[in-house]
């Protein structure tokens, strides 16, 4: 066994950036001591499959199948196993967005060995790797291995490894023969309305809480998140009151999230929320409350009426 | 409709979690057990449906003996009987022998649905679900947040990034739950009575077959606290708003570089 193995996510035939993300890192550890080999799985998707090498596959699977157009855990486990027997990696990575956390444990199951999901880090010794992960919804990390069992199965969190184009390119090869049984049929794939971005891909989210004093001030946040190209996210406690869908929650019972630039507005900051944003490469808070416990995390931070703070604020970004 | 439940009994989310002197886990002192937040989801749905259809409901847990208030809270909900599969402490996040415990203990007893929580609250590895359904050779469907179960098969809907996606699904089949399925139910006096005569089944890990501890498949070398952050630049805004956010903005564009 040697080599990592890639399952590339796309949709609507475009690849996936966290899944470059996990391309770019498997190439950065010199694919363990082996190839880099990519596993691209979908209906009408071959177009993209050589694009890959630039990002450093060597090889690329293709499981191109009608049936395989919308996502199926079972279709694709066998795709995704079906490369792995051909391929016999010492790891596999996976993008770990909500197909690639499915996606995972069902190979590893597979494949008669356990998985590492939401990776943040990972170290290269000889060919096996430890991996960081954030437990505890970050407010603690674990150094884990999988106890000397092959392959590696890993989900690396999106937007944490740098994608990063190395130039090459790779032969593809078509991966046919798939003994397909899917029970569990996508019979429809639902888009957000105005193609709404998701908290969990955003590089920025705007999050209103409590201090917002009612679900119709959620366009204020809103229009913030516009100036700065961001996603509208939330606390526990508006979800709770059902001012704004669970989709927007951020916190140890929502979506945890790491984006370069996290806003928190009229958050007080319990644990359970900090626990879901903590790792964003920059906080900013704004808060009436001096002694709120989001200050403490904040890289940036407002003592003030966000009514009064949030329309200069977006006034100033728009006159950037 | 026969549901088995599966729940992790896990610290409270509102819990501070503190390492052990050597790193070697979490301490565990002072620390407030609950049933792990998704879970309440999964066993809502089950009696919810049992309540509908007839049927018995099985919460099974593999975990310390400190677990079984958790199984007691299910039973006091409404559940019919509890499995309680005894061990766990050298397995924390090991998904993989987790649902090998599981589907040992689950095979067997009679299973039109298997309901999980998406993820247990403090591992986060979101896995046992999918494995789960792998070694029990079940469809699966991941993150539900509505489901209508009809004769023979069941549609669900699951969240995605940007959407929702629309399943149809054949029975047996399992499921992992998300926060909006339902609304948990609180356990009344009366279902807290009922509980204590309520039948849990002991059962040891090795009396499944499966030696504690002898074959891993993950490991964690060192735990460790997240770095300390050093204090933020906080600018008081209450007298010139407008001030205030033209310095922040000015911040983060040319010291923060992050817009």
């Amino acid at each position: 066994m040697a080599g990592i193995l890639v399952f590339v996510e796309q949709r609507d035939g475009e690849i996936r950036k966290a899944s470059l993300q996990a391309v770019s890192e498997a190439k950065r550890h010199g694919g363990a001591g082996g190839e880099v080999t990519a596993v691209l799985v979908g209906a009408g998707i071959g177009a993209a499959a050589a694009g890959l090498g630039a990002w450093g596959a060597a090889r690329v699977f293709v499981a191109d199948n009608p049936a395989l157009g919308l996502y199926s855990a079972e279709g694709y486990t066998e795709a995704v196993a079906a490369a792995a027997a051909k391929a016999q990696p010492s790891a596999i990575f996976v993008a770990g967005t909500a197909m690639g956390r499915d996606l995972a444990p069902r190979v590893a199951a597979r494949l008669g060995v356990g998985a590492i999901a939401d990776v943040v880090k990972l170290a290269l010794d000889g060919d096996a790797f430890t991996a960081r992960r954030p437990i505890y919804s970050g407010k603690a990390f674990a150094e884990a291995t999988t106890a000397g069992k092959r392959p590696q199965v890993i989900s690396l969190r999106p937007n944490v490894f740098a994608a990063e184009e190395s130039g090459g390119s790779a032969a593809v090869e078509s991966l046919d023969g798939l003994g397909l049984a899917i029970r569990a049929v996508v019979k429809e794939l639902v888009k957000a309305a105005g193609g709404e971005l998701d908290v969990a891909e955003a590089d920025i989210i705007v999050s209103g809480g409590r201090g917002i004093k009612g679900p119709e001030n959620f366009a204020l946040i809103k229009s913030l998140a516009d100036a700065l190209g961001g996603a509208v996210g939330a606390s526990r406690a508006v979800v709770d009151a059902g001012w704004i869908a669970h989709s927007h929650q951020v916190g140890q019972t929502g979506k945890v999230v790491s984006p370069s630039l996290y806003v928190a507005c009229g958050i007080s900051g319990a644990i359970q929320h900090l626990a879901g944003m903590s790792s964003s490469k920059i906080i900013v808070a704004i808060n009436k409350d001096p002694d709120a416990p989001i200050f403490k995390i904040a890289d940036y931070g407002i003592v003030g009426d966000l009514f009064e703070v949030i329309p200069p604020m977006v006034a100033a970004i728009k006159a950037l | 409709m026969n549901c088995i439940v599966c729940v992790a009994s896990v610290p409270d989310t509102a819990s501070v979690i503190k390492l052990k002197a050597d790193g070697t886990g979490i301490d565990e002192s002072g620390i407030k057990w609950i049933v792990s937040p998704y879970d309440e989801y999964a066993l809502e749905a089950a009696l919810q449906l049992t309540e509908a259809k007839g049927g018995e409901v099985t919460v099974v847990t593999y975990g310390p003996a400190g677990a079984e208030p958790a199984l007691r809270d299910c039973l006091a909900r409404g559940a019919h009987k509890a499995v309680h599969v005894l061990g766990g402490e050298k397995t924390l996040g090991d998904s993989f022998t987790i649902a090998r415990v599981l589907a040992a203990a689950i095979k067997g007893r009679a299973h039109d649905l298997v309901l999980c929580g998406v993820k247990g609250v403090g591992t986060d590895c979101s896995q046992v679900g999918q494995m789960l359904a792998e070694l029990l050779g079940l469809p699966h469907v991941a993150i539900v947040t509505a489901l209508e179960v009809g004769e023979g098969s069941l549609a669900a809907t699951r969240e995605v990034e940007g959407g929702k996606e629309k399943v149809e699904c054949p029975l047996p089949a399992l499921l992992t739950c998300q926060k909006g399925l339902n609304e948990p139910r609180y356990a009344a006096l009366k279902g807290i009575m009922a509980a204590k005569k309520k039948p849990v089944d002991k059962l040891e890990v090795s009396s499944l077959g499966i030696q504690e501890g002898a074959d891993l498949f993950y490991a964690v070398a060192r735990f460790e606290l997240p770095p300390a952050k050093s204090a933020g630049t906080i600018i008081q805004g209450e007298n010139d708003p407008a001030g205030a956010a033209a310095q922040l903005v000015k911040l983060l564009r040319e010291e923060a570089k992050a817009i």
